[in-house]
């Protein structure tokens, strides 16, 4: 059987109904129902372990601590009170553990001030654009959208500045509410912003050379 | 404020103001009198609105880099985990 669907993966995994809520699943949970885990496990897991590797540059040690995650989540599930998602609650278990497990270079997310502008050569000095933007928003969209240029911009998001990796993972790829962001990873909105800003900048100046050659 | 304009309202910002408010502002996060700024800049502005449009697309784009699929082996590991939590946690 193949687990690697992403479109329909309830066809494809034999599970016994349709995709079932949230709330649903951790009452099964509670209840000792194992198919529930699996459904929590192919709903986030990926996630997960995409985070930590924002804590961690070895992909074994992120899958290392996204099962300990998943162990934090079982034995904290009594404590788990819904008040905010569960991915929420599973990316702050998965950020505990990798600052607990001595992984994390840096606690908190200094802004860097070397680069507070990033756009800044576009201006005049008077602050008008000294060389409007070339116009590749409406051409480029389709080519934007094509399956290689998804692995240029993972690649890219790599590459970035761990704070602004971890804020547009969260962000962007993850699609988390700014307030979820800033819990997880215990900064404020401004912060949050301010790197979310910069790492839109590299990833649309990326862009901009693929669509503009 | 300048007076470079008759319609002052698109320049009561420059450029690089707007640029460096155009996260604050897809978040919803300006005030009413920021955005309104913003709103009347960007309605006048063509370098901007591009500026935004593509911030747009830099989002969406970002937005389908995920790869859901994970591989059976990590599966099973996990599947087997919680297994043994099954198995050794106290009975309630």
């Amino acid at each position: 059987m193949r687990l690697t669907i992403t479109t329909d993966p309830e066809d494809v995994r034999g599970y016994s109904s349709p995709d079932p809520g949230e709330g649903e699943l951790l009452g099964r949970l509670r209840a000792g129902d194992e198919e529930a885990f699996a459904r929590l496990v192919d709903r986030h897991h990926a996630a997960m372990v995409r985070f930590a590797r924002g804590y961690v540059r070895s992909p074994a040690v992120a899958e290392e601590v996204a099962q300990d995650a998943w162990l934090g989540l079982l034995r904290g599930l009594d404590r788990f009170e819904g008040r905010s998602s569960l991915r929420t609650w599973l990316f702050r278990i998965v950020a505990n553990r990798a600052i607990s497990a001595g992984l994390h270079e840096r606690q908190h997310l200094p802004v860097d001030d070397s680069e507070l502008e990033e756009d800044g050569g576009r201006f005049s000095q008077d602050g008008w654009w000294a060389t409007p933007p070339v116009h590749w928003a409406d051409e480029a969209v389709d080519r934007m959208v094509a399956p290689e240029q998804a692995a240029r911009v993972r690649q890219l998001v790599e590459e970035l500045p761990h704070a602004q990796r971890q804020v547009v993972t969260l962000r962007d790829v993850e699609g988390l509410p700014s307030a979820d962001v800033c819990r997880i990873l215990g900064i404020s909105e401004g912060n949050q912003r301010v790197l979310l800003h910069r790492a839109r900048a590299r990833i649309r100046r990326h862009l901009e050379q693929e669509a503009v050659w | 404020m300048t007076t470079r304009n008759a319609k002052p309202d698109a320049h009561d910002i420059t450029c690089r103001q707007a640029v460096s408010l155009m996260t604050d502002y897809l978040d919803d996060a300006l005030g009413p009198d920021d955005r309104a700024l913003m709103e009347a800049h960007l309605a006048e502005c063509e370098g901007c609105a591009e500026h935004l449009r593509q911030i747009r697309i830099t989002v969406a784009v970002t937005g389908r880099i995920r790869e859901e699929d994970l591989a059976p082996a990590v599966r099973d590991d996990l599947m087997d985990l919680y297994r043994r939590w099954r198995r050794d946690r106290p009975a309630s």
